[in-house]
Formats: C-alpha cells, structure tokens, sequence
C-alpha cells in the first residue's frame, strides 16, 4: 500500500468519526432525511390506528397518516418522520408524503404486552413540528388467548360486522350485546362485575337475559383471559390495559 | 522530553528498593480496587435502580420485603436450566408493577407456568447464565444462541406441546402450513416422538395426465401456478420457457390412459342458462371449492382446489367422467362420488367448462415435442424432484430430497451461510429461506412460496420449536399431541361412506375434518326416519352456515344402509336410545320448558323455534328437533353439552334434573312438518 492511499484511508477515518457520532445521536441511521418540497400545517390519521395484534408481529394494515395544509388540502412532498419505543420497527421510519399526501409505513410491534404510541410528526413551513399521537395494541399471551376464545364463543353476538364466512347473530338480539371496544360503556364495569357477568350470565347482574353464563364451560383462567383481551381493546383505553410504550 | 521520562524512571525504579516499594504499591493499590469491578456491575445498577423506582410507590413496603439483593439464579439440573436473568429483571413476580413501562422492570405477563419451574431461557433463549446485558441477549462468539425475537416466542411452546394449544395460533397455524403446503412432501420431519409429520396437501397422480388437461394447459401452470389459481399450494419453480416446454412434454408422453377416466354422455345438458349454476350450487360445491369474483375474493373452501378458471385447464370428457365418478381416475380423493344422471353431468360440467380465462393460454404456442426434449423434461422432472409430491409412472420418489428439518431448530449459525445485510440469527436465516430459496444460491432447487409474512412468521415459529431440547426433554414434561387415528368403518357401510368421502368433512372416531360435525354419537344423537330423510335431501340446520351437507343423490337403499349402520355402531355408551326422561310430557312440562327457554335460558338468542319471532342465527334451527333428536340426547344434552360433542360452542348451563327434563319435553313437542315417508328396504 502507497504512503498516499494509507493517509487517504486515515483521512477518511477522520472524516467519519464525527458523521458516525452525530448520527448516533439522532436516528441511529446515517442516512440523511430528504429535503421537504412542500409543508402543511396538520398531521392527521389516515388509516391504520388502533390495530390489534400479537407482541412482535407485523400489523396486517400499514398506518398511514397525511399532511394537510390550512384549508385542509392534502399536501404532496412534506417530510413525515415516526418515532416509537424501542422494539418497535417503523419501515420506513420516515419519508415524503405522496400524491395523496399521505405517508405510509409498516409496523412492526414490540414485544411487551400493551399499547404502543407511534408519534407522527411534520415541520411547518416556520419550522414548528406539528404532530399526530397514534396507538397500536399489542396482545401478548394471555390476550391472545383472550382473542382466540373471543372468535370461539363471543364474537358472533359481540361483533356486529359479518363477513362472507361469519354472518353476525348481533342484529338477531332484542338486547344489544356490547362490543369489546366499547370503552365507553365496558371502562365502567369493574374486573369483579366483568367476571361475574361472564361466569353466571347477564342475569346474574340484572343485565339481559341473552348473555349466557359461560362459568361451566370455560375455565377460570380462560374467563381471566378474556377480560385481560377486553380490557386491551377498549376504546377509549381502559385504566387495565397496562402502560402505554412510548418514545422517550 | 526523554530527559524528563528518563528522570522519573530513575526516581521510581533507580534502585532495587525502590523499584521493589513501587511494584508494591501498584499491586496492593489493584488488589484494592478489584471489588470495585464488582460493585459498578450491571446487575447492581439495575437493583438500585429497582430500589429507587418503587421507593415512591404506595407498595414500596412491600416490593421492599420481596426484594433480594446479590445475584439471583434459577437452576434446574433436569433440564438444563442456570438462569440469573432475575438478577437484574427484579420485578418478574410483582403483579403490581403492571403500570411500569420501562425494562428491566416489567413484571413478567400472566402466562400458564410458573418461572420457578421452567426458568426464563426455556421460552426466551438467551444465555441464561450471563449477568451482562451484552452477554445474555445477543450472540456472542462463545453463545450463539441469542434470545428469541416476540415473534417466534410460540415456537418455545411447541418443545413441550406437540399438539395445538388455543393461546398459540402462531404455532397451530404454521404447524398447519407444514402440511398443507407439502413442505413435508421433500423435507423429512421427524417429531420426538418417532412420527413424522404428514403432508395434507394430496398433490394428484400425474400418470394419466394427458386424459385430464391439454399440454398448454401444463406449461402455464408450471411457469406460474398462482396465475391459475391464487390460493394454489403448488410453489413455482421459476422454470425457464424452455424446461416449462420439455417438463409438460414429458409428463404428456409418460402418460398412459385409464380406462373409464374419459366419457361421452348419453344426455344433453339443460337448455336453462342458469341450470348450471344453481346445480352448482344445490350440490354445494362452494363447501369445498372456492371461485374468485369479480371483485376478487376468494369464496368457498380450501378442501378442494379453487375453480375460478377450470375451463381452461381440463377436457371435456375427462370432466363428464369425473363428475359420474371421480374415484375412477383418482381412487384416493376427498371429493364424493354425487350420483348424477347423465344430464346433470351435461348441465354441470357445461356450466365450469365455461369458467375459462382467455388470457391464461393466450401466449402458450407448443411445438410438436421432440425425443430430446422429452428426455430432458425427465431429467429435469428428477432434478426438480416432482415425484416427491405427485405420482408419475416411471419415476421413483426419491428419499430424502431435501434436507431433513428434525432439528432445524438448533442448527448451528456457523454452519449458515447468509445474504449480505442478513442479521447472523437462526430465525432470520429460516424466514429468509422460506421466503426467497434461490436468493441464497440460483442453483438452489427450492422453489418459490407465495407466503404472506405472517405465513412466513408461523411457518419459522413451527420450524424453530422442531430442536435439540425438544428432543431431550424429560417425559414428564411433554404433552404429546391428540393421534390422529385411522378409524375405517367396516362392511358396506364403510365402502359407501369411503365413496361418499364422509371424512373430508366430518369426523368420526378421531378421524377426518373440521368443517362439519363431528358424528363419533349421531346414532344416539338422530331418530332413524330424519337421518334418512336428511341424506335424500339435506336441509339447512344452521341458517347462517355457508358450508353445507351437499345432496348425493344418494338411493334409498343407500339412505338406509348409511341409515343403520350409523343408528347401530355410533353409539354413546352414556346415552340410552330408549331412555325416556322422567316425569311427563304432560302440557304443563312442555309449557314449563318454554318458560324456561324464552325467559331463564333465553335460548332464543342462538336458536330458532319460533320462525316468526325469532331470529337466533347460531345453533341449529329446532323447528322441528323434535322430529329430529332423540329425547336421550337432548336430555344428556341440556345436562353438558361438551361431555357430547367436546368443543361445541353451546354453553354448559348446568342445569337441574328438572329443568332439563322440562326443556326437553319443550323441544321433543317441536315436530314441525313430519317428513316424507322414505320406503326402508
């Protein structure tokens, strides 16, 4: 190797030590982000919130959110950049809104049970960051257990929406049920008035009649599962749900 | 400057004294601060900040007294389990941190075991016996095996569980894909247990294949078969025009005709346009065969293959023959042998012939094959290693094909070779493997999936549990999986229900499927005149069912045959046919039970008696259950449900002697419209 080429290399060592440091910093990628053509002044949902599946799992819709301006036009090429706590894959992390302006990633949850928080952010043209909060819940063994007896025995009544291979009894019942979701209504019902209900039937607590007591048919901890799945899908979220991860 | 270095040396190490007062200072001053290694330990930074976090909390007293300073061990020599991963993960067993969001704080979630007895490297991998970060959860050079991404934790669950558990639908349902996807078919899996896991895919013989589709046909379904058909199992190989051309020349030379397996009707098909699709649909094809409309969804079942361009693939006579029979060209087949008449053969197989997609062939233009590429069609049929899946005369099944996937789970990383930009990790290697074989080498023969990357996820998490430790757990902690038996009903009655392919939807003695009841007790479950009624023409019980019993145009002597054997060999020992439930079936009783099923049980919920009023969509319509159960069955029926027919949906009420007795007095007077006499024979 020629004196020339070796101070080359060592220059270019020096060079990416501090690049190298900077870039720790921040992303943790050394890519830099790309230069914004446009900037709006809102950042808003655009699908993919609220997603339910297990810990570690890629989510089966990509969140996307979208830049809008004053008037609440979408606005092309804005600069979107997510973050989420650790654990959490956002691919890609950040990018430019479409033509739709709309900016698209697919998430990856952590591993622990519960709520991730992935804040979606845009710079305005002043140069204030604007930003979007979403939740994406993950499910880890007990909930997933939960979910799976919920298909099983539940859903049919609970879930409203049918599809092709499952037609929903929901309209058949002169009471309605409630749907897992609705935080509104379940956030109020205690652990212990929950269990009971499912254990003895609605009758039990002087609820409708319809609702079956399932405490011969499943087990205990079956019953504790189910909870723990209803708590994790409410929403608005349940004081239960456990911790909401989020980027420090 | 050397002056100066020269000078110090010569004060600190000038004379044997001093040099010797020196040496001794620094080796007592490093005896000194040895401890202190210890002392700034990760371990201990992580307990105070254990102890500072739960100092403010309303159970800090508590969480206090459980906490145990100094490094903590989980050891248990039967399975090779030195874990100290609780060393620092202090609040594992503290259900009142579930609001603390930050590791290694969090305690651990509800799970069936206890950490006592199974430590924490059981389920997470790891190296259980490292106390540094670094070291317990990533690979070193020393330990490769880091811990086990959230993903794949099921796979941990299946060293033990070599069945389907109901909190792991990762696993079940990779688990399933092994199967269903013919991996199995070239990769040998041999389960702990001395069973290997069987393939569920039935690829079909190809020895008399050119009776059944034309060469084109072939061609284009080899270069690619999700063009086809989407929901296809048959991987594409990613052949060059030129195999695609000798590979379908060789399978069409190789084949040899079979008698019968071609047809010419007698009859013309109906003149009604909408004939066709309505016996498609009576015959309830769509149970089991699925079609892609217009708006792109797959409808229908995953039993037999998706027919959304069937008129493009299979001739016409070999159709007819198939229709009047289709075990004559395929013995083994799950598709029952309808007995239609010649017209409606005509009508039917008019109307899927016409299920044709002009594109798929549009660009296919065979020469005349010649002998050379025939003869290399069958080596490439070799090479490719087709006969692993299909039959093809002449051609052996070759053992061991692929590699065999036993241990898949604990193969070593130094033994891997990976892409570049690959993270150097075990599951990685497997997804990446599934999901792009020949990125790893184009001389690779593992052809192309069409997985998902959740497919692609459970599949891994299904390999992963398939390792060493899964081998060589103790006894006492496997769950072995329910055998599937191969129950084979005997006489006439086994040949007819064989011919009617029962077990492709029913299962009857631990054999067969899932998508119809299970009929192990319908002899004490149905009243003779209604099983044979229902096998002349099937009713509807569930009104929201998709998939139904298709009529099979069976005889009468058929229906009775099926009929007898049923009544007399499925056969609760609990239940007694003639058992008559105490009490009367007096006016009173039954207006008793219908207090009971509208109001305390309000069973209306599910079920339908009532047709005018209600709506139940769940369970079966009892209209008329009482011409259809027996009372012995509905009685043991109302007392539990799932000592019946385990797995039933249908809640155990727990009912009185008399409640019971009340409701079935209520449900054996719904007769409904008494059936059409069948003549018994």
């Amino acid at each position: 190797m020629s004196r020339s080429s070796r101070s080359n290399v060592l220059l270019c060592a020096l060079l990416l030590l501090p690049a190298s440091f900077m870039s720790c910093g921040r992303t943790g990628s050394s890519v830099p982000l790309p230069k914004p053509t446009a900037f709006g002044t809102a950042i808003v949902e655009a699908g993919g919130e609220k997603q339910i599946a297990q810990t570690g799992t890629l989510l089966s819709q990509p969140l996307i959110v979208q830049v809008n301006d004053d008037h609440g036009n979408a606005v092309p090429g804005a600069l979107v950049e997510m973050q989420a706590a650790a654990g959490v894959n956002l691919d890609p992390a950040y990018g430019l809104t479409d033509s739709n302006g709309q900016f698209t990633a697919n998430v990856t949850l952590g591993g622990m049970a519960g709520r991730y928080q992935i804040t979606a952010s845009t710079i305005e043209k002043s140069g204030t960051r604007v930003a979007v909060k979403t939740d994406e819940i993950a499910l880890g063994y007990q909930q997933t257990l939960g979910s799976q007896l919920n298909l099983q025995y539940c859903d049919r009544c609970h879930n409203s929406e049918s599809t092709a291979e499952r037609v929903s009894n929901y309209d058949n019942l002169e009471v309605k049920p409630h749907p897992f979701t609705d935080g509104d209504m379940l956030n109020k019902i205690s652990d212990a008035d929950l269990t009971a209900i499912i254990t003895y039937g609605g009758a039990a607590l002087n609820k409708s009649a319809l609702m079956p007591a399932w405490g011969n048919t499943l087990s205990k901890s079956d019953i504790q599962a189910l909870l723990s799945y209803i708590r994790a899908v409410s929403d608005p979220a349940s004081a239960n749900a456990g911790p909401v991860y989020a980027k420090n | 400057m050397k002056h100066w270095a020269t000078s110090l040396w010569q004060k600190l190490f000038g004379d044997s004294v001093r040099a010797f007062g020196v040496v001794s200072i620094v080796f007592l001053f490093s005896i000194a601060i040895a401890p202190a290694k210890n002392h700034f330990s990760e371990w201990r930074h992580y307990q105070h900040g254990y102890l500072k976090m739960i100092r403010n909390r309303s159970d800090a007293n508590t969480l206090q007294r459980h906490f145990d300073g100094g490094i903590q061990q989980i050891w248990l020599p039967e399975i090779g389990v030195v874990d100290r991963c609780t060393s620092c993960h202090v609040g594992m067993k503290e259900g009142t941190l579930r609001d603390v969001s930050s590791q290694p704080y969090r305690p651990h979630p509800v799970i069936p075991h206890k950490l006592d007895q199974f430590g924490c490297t059981m389920c997470h991998r790891g190296q259980g016996a490292a106390t540094t970060v670094a070291e317990a959860h990533n690979s070193t050079l020393a330990w490769e095996q880091p811990i086990l991404p959230a993903k794949y934790i099921e796979s941990s669950c299946g060293e033990c569980h070599r069945g389907s558990l109901p909190g792991t639908p990762v696993l079940n349902q990779g688990r399933k894909l092994l199967s269903r996807y013919g991996c199995v078919n070239c990769h040998l899996v041999r389960l702990p247990d001395g069973t290997t896991i069987k393939a569920t895919d039935a690829p079909p013989s190809l020895s008399h294949i050119a009776d059944k589709t034309p060469r084109e046909w072939i061609y284009a379904w080899l270069k690619d078969p999700q063009a086809y058909a989407a929901t296809s199992s048959m991987p594409n190989f990613q052949l060059s025009d030129a195999d695609a051309r000798d590979i379908s020349a060789f399978l069409i030379a190789n084949s040899t005709p079979l008698a019968g397996d071609t047809a010419t009707l007698s009859a013309k098909p109906s003149s009604d346009p909408a004939a066709g699709a309505s016996l498609y649909g009576e015959s309830f094809c769509a149970s089991c065969h699925a079609v892609t409309n217009a708006a792109g969804n797959v409808v229908g079942g995953d039993v037999g293959p998706e027919l959304t361009r069937v008129g493009s693939k299979v001739k016409p006579e070999w159709l007819h023959a198939w229709l009047q029979n289709p075990r004559r060209y395929d013995p083994g087949t799950g598709m029952p042998h309808y007995r239609f008449n010649d017209r409606e053969v005509a009508t039917l197989s008019t109307f899927l012939l016409g299920k044709t997609d002009s594109d798929l062939l549009s660009n296919v233009h065979l020469d005349p094959a010649t002998p050379e590429q025939i003869a290399h069609g069958k080596r490439l049929v070799s090479d490719y290693g087709c006969a692993s899946c299909h039959e093809i005369a002449g051609i052996k099944k070759p053992e061991n094909f692929a590699p065999e996937l036993s241990r898949i789970g604990s193969k070593s990383i130094t033994q891997l070779i990976f892409l570049p930009g690959m993270s150097h990790t075990l599951p990685d290697y497997i997804a990446g493997k599934i999901k792009q074989p020949r990125a790893f080498s184009p001389a690779l023969r593992m052809p192309q999936y069409s997985f998902t990357t959740s497919q692609i996820d459970a599949v891994t998490t299904a390999l992963l549990a398939l390792n060493d430790r899964s081998t060589s757990l103790p006894p006492s902690l496997t769950v072995p999986a329910a055998a599937e038996s191969n129950y084979q009903p005997a006489g006439k009655a086994g040949k007819l229900m064989a011919d009617l392919a029962c077990f492709s939807c029913h299962r009857i003695n631990g054999r067969g499927g899932d998508m119809a009841p299970d009929l192990t007790w319908e002899g004490s479950s149905v009243q003779r005149e209604w099983l044979v009624q229902f096998f002349k023409n099937p009713g509807t019980l569930r009104p929201a069912l998709i998939r139904r019993m298709p009529r099979f145009n069976v005889s009468d002597s058929e229906a009775n045959e099926l009929a007898d054997y049923i009544l007399t060999v499925y056969q609760n020992p609990i239940i007694d046919r003639d058992f008559v439930p105490p009490g009367d079936d007096s006016q009173g009783e039954i207006e008793l039970g219908r207090q009971l099923f509208y109001g305390k049980y309000s069973c209306q919920g599910c079920h339908i008696v009532e047709t005018k009023t209600d709506k139940g969509y769940i369970g079966p319509t009892l209209t008329h259950v009482g011409s259809r159960l027996t009372a012995a069955w509905l009685y043991q029926w109302m007392k539990n449900p799932q000592a019946l027919r385990p797995g039933t949906i249908e809640p155990n009420r727990a009912m009185s002697d008399e409640d019971a007795r009340a409701l079935t007095a209520f449900l054996v007077s719904q007769k409904g419209v008494a059936p059409k006499e069948v003549e018994k024979k």
